[in-house]
């Protein structure tokens, strides 16, 4: 062990330790599951509120939540188009509402107060597995929304315009899951230990720009990763017209 | 900043020495595919928590605005067509009125003119009428001095005819 310099409280530094979970012959990563309920949770506690009374004309946080829908079906109607957004909101409004509140809740939330035996309490999204999952999940649901809507004709995607793209067609559903979860994870990740550096070194004030770049950060994210893949997904169901 | 690195391997060393799992931030294991569920699951309840119900509600709200706003320009449009018919109306009316003043004043004007023509005929009749009368009361009294005249003409010469 080398001996820290500085050793004060909520000012520590951790990398790569894990709590870890055992289920089963499963190992889960318990950190991540734990800030993750807890976001899921505000993030339910809002939507419940908000929804608890709709009237015509919204009041309290039912502006706020019909503020979200409104922006994320433009989001969506914007990359998918008019035909087949409808389908796919749920999916991209769920990604882009869980990992705004999660990078927020990671920047926002004192995590440092709850102790656990190993590791440390963060955003979900600063673990690889968070971010490959829903990675993943924006792959198969491209190609899903491809094969549903337009059967086999799906892979003239494929070579077209010219079968030249074949190859590289091919290698864009390797990168797109890999570019949109280490985009994400590194971004949160960078975020969470620049300001844990220098909170680490100069506990006041010093992080305060970086926390507020943080912010802005996280919102561009959830942002991103929602819009490229409702743009994946709009790109699997785009029809050509001969 | 090394210093956090070699911390962090230095623990995961010792994590492997105590049996536990190595960590590492590249560590992939189950958490991957169970956030997946999660997620998905997340995707279902919001769909029925929020997406659907706010959905409804906004585009409910969307169609009410388009149908009172179609409503209102149909109203707005029978407005105008109606003021459009009375101003026409009212047009109408005071055409009517002027060509009934006029027409009241040319009537005026022609009653003025037989009254004073009709005036005028009786006065140049009633004129003429004396002056013919004036006229054979002249010649009566002329015709009656000639008479007189011959008659004492005639009892002039009878008297001197019969001295």
């Amino acid at each position: 062990m080398v001996p820290l310099p500085l050793a004060l409280p909520f000012a520590e530094l951790e990398v790569g330790q894990q709590f870890y979970w055992q289920l089963g012959r499963l190992q889960l990563h318990g950190q991540v599951f734990l800030s993750s309920w807890v976001v899921i949770g505000a993030l339910l506690a809002l939507v419940v509120i908000g929804t608890r009374r709709m009237e015509r004309d919204p009041r309290g946080v039912q502006n706020l939540l019909e503020f979200l829908w409104t922006y994320i079906r433009d989001l969506a109607r914007e990359q998918i188009g008019e035909k087949a957004y409808r389908d796919w909101l749920p999916f991209i409004g769920t990604l882009f509402l869980f990992i705004f509140v999660c990078n927020w809740g990671g920047a926002l939330i004192p995590w440092k107060i709850i102790e656990l035996p190993s590791g440390e309490l963060g955003a979900p999204t600063a673990d690889i597995n968070t971010t490959v999952a829903m990675a993943l999940l924006v792959s198969l649901s491209y190609f899903y929304a491809g094969l549903s809507r337009k059967g086999l004709r799906y892979f003239e995607y494929y070579v077209e315009p010219t079968p030249i793209m074949l190859p590289f067609k091919i290698i864009e559903d390797f990168t797109k899951p890999l570019s949109l979860s280490f985009r994400l994870f590194g971004n949160i990740l960078a975020d969470e230990l620049v300001v844990g550096v220098l909170a680490f070194l100069v506990p006041v004030i010093v992080p305060l720009p970086a926390m507020f770049l943080g912010l802005f950060t996280s919102a561009i994210q959830a942002l991103i990763f929602a819009t490229l893949a409702a743009n994946y997904i709009g790109e699997a169901v785009h029809e050509e017209h001969h | 900043m090394t210093s956090w690195l070699l911390l962090a391997t230095a623990d995961a060393v010792t994590g492997a020495a105590t049996g536990s799992p190595e960590g590492g931030l590249f560590d992939l294991d189950a958490t991957l595919p169970l956030m997946a569920v999660q997620v998905v699951l997340l995707t279902f309840i919001l769909n029925a928590l929020f997406f659907r119900p706010v959905g409804q509600a906004v585009e409910e709200r969307e169609g009410y605005v388009t149908t009172s706003r179609a409503e209102a320009k149909q109203k707005l449009a029978q407005a105008e067509r109606l003021a459009a018919d009375l101003s026409e109306q009212l047009r109408e009316a005071r055409q009517d009125v002027q060509n009934l003043i006029v027409e009241a004043e040319q009537e005026a004007d022609k009653l003025y003119r037989e009254a004073l023509a009709a005036a005028q005929a009786e006065s140049i009749a009633v004129r003429e009428q004396a002056r013919s009368q004036i006229e054979s009361e002249k010649q009566q009294a002329l015709a009656s001095l000639k008479a007189e005249a011959d008659r004492l003409g005639a009892l002039i010469v009878d008297r001197l005819l019969a001295a």
